[in-house]
């Protein structure tokens, strides 16, 4: 595929005027770094980057029969969105109780929007259809095109939203969604994030993306922010323990495995996959989705084979430096007999077997 | 970073192949690296895997690996030869190979077996040409 091929976000020039390596991504031509992977990863933990991630998905769900669709069509419980403005985090299933997307929801003043992973964007929206036949009333909106998203995340991320959008962004709570301008810009934010720091997800429209982004740029030069990649992205996402769908989730890979239970709810009622999930709570699970540490300098990554001793107990979905921690990290599944922290496994890097414990896939925890 | 195969340096003195890696000759020795545009590919590079002084290498045989953030790769051999010395600073400071690939970066030294080689190696504006394309 050529880059004329790609599709862009609206902020593609200014990543290009920086310095950004430009990668396909999911059909997307993205910036995976702009100075290195490494400084726009500590800028997020100690400072603040900002993330064009204008490539995910957003869909609205609207009608009467937008609530019951959506409850029906997540793993997650949407009741506990009591009101406009809540969010959660949740997974889209399979028939079969595999993982169709993770995404999160967030209940607006009317219906949902569902914000969802770019690589699955036209596969979501599919499913989503296909099942509304058995709801009266339920209208889908594909948003994605007309809306970007920037990411602004780290320790002074709220001072620097706060100075965009005034002092009332700081007393928004986690995973809570308001409206407003920020530096004059209509947009609407919530307080999530992928990286396990404190900060925003900023939706804007396209046509106003690009002054945003270097607006937040030009106010946040003294908090120290760096524009960041999807290197940084995915280091710090991995750090922290949050799964990336087509690693740590797949449709042959059901959130409880990819030990996402507390985010899964099977008591709210018939759900799609629920039956599978149940009786995966009451038979037990084939696989577990497991922290490593590693020693050494040779990096554990996705598709490395996972042993103990001579057997062979499974298979590293995502690995890398642990930038902040200082150590080799990776996920893995494997049998849970594998997964008690503490458990000595190892890791097959290039015909070497590295040593490596079984620890919390929350690598890094910030203070 | 981005389109910096244009910016990046490629000292006159040195030799380059097309796996990226260069030679400094001195008398009959050789340096042997990775290029700045290697470097650049690569980002920050966290772990290099070189041989020992002594491994006998054939040209284009691995000779190591280099593994940054993003990415693993081989590390091949430009000439054939002996390995005397390797940078052991590169165990403890592998960011030497981002910092300064041609001179605090370099990975080993061999005693050329075949100085003759060096002939099919591309010159710093030949290589140069070879990574903008």
């Amino acid at each position: 595929m050529t880059t004329a091929q790609l599709k862009q976000t609206p902020i593609a020039s200014a990543h290009k005027e920086l310095g950004a390596r430009m990668v396909d991504f999911a059909g997307w031509y993205m910036p995976v770094q702009y100075k290195s992977i490494m400084a726009e990863h500590m800028a997020v933990r100690n400072k603040v980057g900002l993330f064009d991630v204008s490539h995910m998905g957003e869909f609205l769900v609207t009608g009467a029969d937008a609530q019951k669709f959506v409850q029906y069509m997540v793993a997650n419980d949407i009741n506990k969105l009591n009101k406009p403005n809540m969010a959660l985090y949740t997974q889209m299933l399979t028939d079969e109780g595999g993982t169709v997307d993770d995404l999160i929801v967030y209940r607006l003043d009317q219906g949902y929007l569902l914000v969802v992973n770019a690589s699955n964007i036209e596969k979501d929206w599919s499913w989503l259809q296909e099942n509304t036949v058995d709801f009266k009333s339920v209208a889908l909106r594909d948003i994605s095109e007309d809306t970007a998203l920037l990411a602004l995340q780290g320790p002074s991320a709220v001072e620097l939203m706060a100075r965009l959008g005034g002092d009332a962004v700081k007393s928004l709570p986690s995973f809570s969604y308001a409206t407003g301008k920020l530096d004059g810009i209509n947009a609407a934010w919530g307080r999530t994030g992928y990286t396990g720091e404190d900060g925003f997800e900023i939706f804007v429209s396209v046509d106003k993306a690009e002054k945003l982004w270097r607006k937040i740029l030009e106010q946040g030069q003294s908090f120290g922010i760096e524009a960041c990649g999807l290197g940084a992205r995915d280091t710090l996402r991995l750090e922290a323990g949050l799964p990336l769908y087509g690693h740590e989730l797949d449709e042959n890979t059901s959130p409880l495995e990819a030990g996402l239970g507390w985010s899964v709810k099977l008591e709210k009622g018939d759900f799609m996959g629920a039956s599978t999930l149940r009786a995966q709570k009451q038979l037990g699970l084939s696989k577990q989705l497991i922290g490593l540490k590693t020693e050494g300098k040779a990096l554990p990554r996705q598709g490395y084979p996972v042993y103990d001793g001579e057997k062979r107990v499974g298979t590293v979905t995502s690995g890398s430096q642990g930038i902040s921690v200082g150590y080799p990290i990776a996920c893995a599944f494997v049998p849970p007999a594998y997964c008690q922290p503490g458990r000595k496994l190892q890791v097959e890097i290039r015909e070497a077997k590295v040593e490596g414990e079984v620890v919390s896939k929350t690598f890094y925890k910030r203070k | 970073m981005g389109d910096t195969s244009k910016t990046l340096a490629y000292p006159a003195d040195l030799k380059y192949v097309k796996t990226h890696e260069y030679v400094r000759i001195n008398g009959g020795e050789a340096e042997i690296g990775i290029t700045a545009f290697a470097a650049d590919q690569l980002g920050d590079v966290t772990y290099v895997e070189l041989p020992k002084p002594g491994a006998k290498l054939k040209n284009e045989e691995k000779f190591g690996v280099i593994e940054s953030v993003k990415s693993v790769s081989d590390l091949f051999m430009p000439v054939a030869g002996e390995v005397v010395a390797v940078n052991s600073r590169l165990a403890s400071e592998p960011e030497l190979v981002n910092l300064d690939c041609y001179k605090e970066g370099w990975m080993i030294k061999v005693k050329l077996s075949n100085p003759s080689e060096l002939d099919l190696a591309m010159s710093a504006e030949d290589y140069k040409k070879f990574v903008v394309e």
